[in-house]
């Protein structure tokens, strides 16, 4: 049997690797692609531990967060495709209208 | 057995993470979270967790995937769009904080489970990720927020249509 340690080893990493990719990406699209990782991430810890527990709430949980990641991922896209009708690019360094 | 599955698994979506973020052409990088999500609904079934699992295919793999890679193809981007980077030391100082994140959470585990994997009186248990245990929980215990999800998913769409139909 794997141990519960080692399934919330791997969503750390995960979720590292989703910040790391937040931060030195330009493109906003993968920018939202990490922004998935990181939810997937949180994803397995809550579903490693209610495994572990033997009670399926967060099974639910994670049911609610993949909803919520659909919304979030439609109407980001959707302002992707608006930033880049108006600018000609998806660089997030260049969106700085709101930028003190 | 399960262990040596597991730790492929670890492998492989670790490996396909970082190669979504490092790559250049985003239709590439697309592809390689689709074997994140992939392997990672692999771990879910071996956690005996079946019905989040076949959710995340359908859902993650499939719906949100296509949202993404549809929305690449409109925009049509560049290979080499993006220069270099504005700030200097970006980079270094995004790895060094990402360190120090990683090893936070770490040590938190290492400190919540200082006697090994697993805490006393927690063991796996499949029969609870079973469909039927999901849709009791979800239909009698979180009735109202699965209802407001249905909310939200209107809201998402008719938010949509009415960025993308203006022009601004």
């Amino acid at each position: 049997m794997v141990p519960l340690n080692y399934y919330l080893i791997l969503s750390a990493l995960l979720f590292a690797i989703g910040v790391v990719g937040v931060l030195i990406n330009r493109n906003a699209i993968v920018v939202f692609m990490s922004i998935e990782i990181m939810l997937n991430a949180v994803n397995l810890s809550l579903i490693a531990f209610s495994q572990f527990r033997g009670s399926p709430v967060g099974q639910v949980i994670v049911f609610l967060v993949m909803a919520v990641a659909a919304a979030e991922a439609a109407v980001g896209l959707a302002i992707i495709l608006v930033i880049h009708r108006s600018r000609e690019s998806i660089n997030v360094d260049e969106v700085n209208l709101m930028k003190w | 057995m399960t262990l040596t599955i597991f730790l492929i698994l670890a492998l492989v979506s670790v490996l396909s993470s970082i190669l979504v973020i490092t790559q250049k052409n985003s239709v590439i990088s697309a592809l390689y979270l689709i074997v994140t999500l992939g392997s990672q609904a692999v771990l879910y079934f071996l956690l005996g967790a079946t019905f989040i699992g076949v959710l995340q295919i359908i859902v993650y793999a499939g719906a949100i995937m296509v949202l993404f890679l549809f929305v690449i193809m409109l925009l049509n981007l560049k290979r080499d769009e993006f220069g270099p980077d504005q700030k200097k030391g970006q980079r270094v100082l995004a790895f060094l904080f990402t360190l120090f994140l990683a090893v936070e959470i770490l040590a938190a585990l290492k400190i919540g489970f200082s006697d090994g994997g697993t805490p006393a009186g927690a063991v796996l248990n499949p029969a609870s990720g079973s469909p039927s245990e999901v849709a009791r929980s979800l239909f009698i215990d979180f009735l109202y927020p699965f209802e407001i999800v249905s909310i939200l998913l209107l809201v998402a769409i008719l938010g949509v249509v009415v960025l993308v139909k203006k022009r601004f």
